[in-house]
């Protein structure tokens, strides 16, 4: 959408653009949640360990981090109970993705207990916070309001059949239901669990440098989440971005490029894929040629991360005033400093600090509606050139968001009406990128080396640092013997979307 | 919300619809809707590709249906049942996103209450997996096939279905 009005040169009316900050807002605050409780919690949460807890101890713990009203012993008890009944039943076994009793696991039963009442409540909230986006974008997931330029989402507050005063009454209590679960339940969470976890402040820290395009542009078309790069750590310099510097490389990838010792920019991208690895089933590939169906995006020809923990880097080196804030306060409570963001710990700190400003924001953007709508501007469409007569015979454009798994570009090349070219770059593409022309690491490559196995017939470590990243693919991971045969095989989970 | 009818019986196909035979739990559903009048409190659900959003469509469900296209290493259009603690099990070695999905939903169910008595997987060998709408020939020739495995199924569990008649069709 961005794309093709940024080729057009339209600007959408400001109801749409503060409509899809509110519909991004609220998606990050479910998409954050699920992800920590859903796909990553069990990494650090040790469900059967629960079992030895002492409920009432468990209460005394979850009331000491807030005032969270679903803490009582029995309540605790309740959920034990449940968990009893599921291990009792012989069933646990097939659900084997994760590692029951693994010795990597480090926190106290009452601490297990706390975390797996949280991973239920979790799947009632999100289902009920987001029926935002059902009031917003019809249904959700695979919203149906976006159109260039602007939205379909009808404001009126004398319509039954638009978005009026009731339905903007609704999406206040959804948000502050977001919120009230984010800073009473996920942020304390998070908090709790990493001093068991510190060592995990030292692993897993990638490849050292991070990108975000920015987003959530306000009615000067400023960004609220800066855009920007860090390179090699260097929190004293955010480098300005340009999309122009951005390449796709394919030396290492299965696809084909006529000169593939460089990349290319998207804009001029091609996807001729080239399968050169070995026929499956097979036991072993080579790496040291290509290997890998994911295209390896640059930017400067240098691999980037990309996610919460790339952009709340770049906005604290830039003097973002409230992200510094909760960033300080969050370190302060765990007694450490800002070198320890650079981790897999650091990243999965960073998507709750990140779910905790965006659920505040939710409520200024929904005031911003809500004052545009008061003062007479029902807009939310521009269809000057909804017309392709209108358009010009060639054109260009780049679209960016940032999505909760990071920078996402799309890259448009309309010519004669049609699309010419279309090339989107996503944000776990630049995470898993294999090497490029200069046969650096990506991001997770780089995350997994050193990265210490206690068993590797069990390898919940690898688990950690890569669901750190919130894959938006599932991915296998293979462990090998020093003679090359595999010993055991992992998946990867993915949730939500790209 | 609108009010629906008590689900007891949920026949959820899964895949991606743009991935050739990947889609043959869609096509199923399809044809089934095409084919037979269903009672009210059995619900088809095109679960695509998704997997914990689908966990409420669980309330109140006691029979379960997956259809889905499992990769076996046989044949192309080799058929394969799967019932009761056999399909979490089984899901949960698939390196797909879809089927990763399909088991944490019921995980999430045991641990809610909402798992269903009866289980059920029916999945199909694909032979094409490139981009593409259609279904390969001996995959769509299957498609007839595992509609009446799916009828099967519903008289295990007392479901009764008629064809539709000409007169249901002439709408069509």
């Amino acid at each position: 959408m961005r794309a093709v009005e940024d080729a057009l040169g339209i600007r959408i009316p400001n109801n749409a653009r503060i409509l899809r900050n509110i519909i991004e807002g609220i998606q990050y605050v479910q998409d954050h949640v699920i992800h920590f409780y859903h796909l990553h919690a069990l990494d650090w949460v040790d469900i059967v360990s629960a079992l030895d807890a002492d409920p009432t101890t468990t209460a005394q713990l979850a009331q000491s981090l807030s005032d969270w009203p679903q803490s009582s012993a029995a309540y605790f008890k309740g959920v034990q109970d449940r968990i009893a009944a599921f291990v009792a039943s012989g069933q646990l076994g097939p659900f084997a993705n994760a590692y029951w009793g693994h010795s990597a696991y480090k926190l106290p039963p009452e601490a297990n207990l706390m975390a797996v009442a949280h991973y239920l409540e979790a799947l009632d909230w999100q289902r009920d916070v987001i029926r935002a986006h059902a009031i917003l974008g019809g249904k959700n997931p695979h919203l149906q309001t976006y159109l260039v330029g602007g939205m379909s989402t009808p404001i009126d507050p004398n319509s039954e059949a638009a978005l009026n005063a009731d339905k903007v009454a609704m999406l206040n209590g959804l948000f502050a239901k977001a919120k009230q679960f984010v800073d009473k339940v996920y942020l304390p969470d998070v908090l709790a669990v990493a001093p068991f976890y510190l060592e995990w402040a030292g692993i897993g820290g990638g490849v050292g440098n991070f990108l975000s395009y920015g987003d959530w542009p306000d009615a000067n078309g400023d960004l609220w989440i800066p855009r920007g790069a860090i390179l090699n750590k260097d929190l004293s310099t955010v480098l300005p971005v340009d999309h122009e510097e951005v390449t796709e490389h394919v030396t290492r990838s299965w696809y084909e490029y006529d000169d593939e010792t460089k990349g290319k920019h998207p804009w001029e991208g091609e996807t001729r894929p080239n399968y050169t690895g070995p026929q499956p089933p097979y036991e072993f590939m080579d790496t040291s040629g290509k290997y890998s169906w994911v295209k390896a995006p640059r930017l400067r020809d240098e691999p980037m991360e990309v996610g919460p923990l790339a952009r709340m880097l770049i906005a604290y080196a830039s003097g973002h005033k409230r992200i510094q804030a909760v960033v300080n306060s969050v370190l302060e409570t765990l007694g450490v400093g800002p070198e320890v963001l650079f981790s897999t710990l650091g990243r999965t700190a960073a998507r709750c600090i990140e779910t905790v400003i965006v659920a505040e924001k939710l409520v200024d953007w929904t005031n911003e509606l809500v004052e545009s709508m008061a003062s007479g501007d029902l807009q939310i469409h521009d269809g000057d050139l909804w017309d392709p007569d209108n358009w010009p015979a060639e054109t260009k454009g780049w679209g960016f968001t940032e999505a909760p798994r990071g920078a996402l570009g799309h890259w448009i090349h309309i010519k004669d009406k049609k699309i010419h070219n279309y090339q989107a770059v996503v944000p776990s593409t630049w995470n898993s990128s294999p090497r490029g022309a200069s046969g650096k690491e990506g991001p997770y490559e780089a995350a997994l080396i050193g990265t210490p196995v206690a068993d590797p017939e069990k390898p919940i470590e690898i688990l950690r640092t890569i669901h750190s990243f919130d894959p938006c693919m599932a991915c296998g991971v293979h462990v090998l013997d020093a003679g090359g045969n595999e010993i055991t095989k992992v998946v990867v989970q993915a949730t939500g979307s790209c | 919300m609108l009010d629906r009818p008590a689900v007891r019986t949920l026949i959820l196909g899964v895949g991606n619809l743009l991935l050739s035979d990947e889609g043959v739990g869609l096509h199923v559903l399809e044809r089934l809707a095409a084919t037979y009048n269903l009672p009210e409190e059995v619900q088809t659900l095109d679960g695509g590709t998704l997997g914990l959003d689908l966990l409420y469509y669980l309330e109140g469900v006691e029979n379960l249906l997956i259809i889905d296209a499992v990769e076996m290493g046989k044949e192309p259009g080799t058929l394969l049942r799967l019932e009761g603690d056999e399909v979490p099990a089984f899901l949960s070695i698939k390196i797909s996103p879809h089927q990763i999905g399909i088991p944490d939903m019921l995980f999430a169910a045991k641990l809610k209450d909402l798992y269903p008595r009866n289980v059920v997987l029916w999945g199909v060998q694909p032979g094409v997996l490139d981009i593409g709408l259609d279904l390969s020939p001996p995959i769509a020739a299957r498609v007839d096939e595992l509609v009446e495995k799916v009828m099967d199924e519903l008289r295990r569990w007392e479901i009764e279905a008629r064809p539709k008649g000409a007169s249901d069709r002439a709408g069509h």
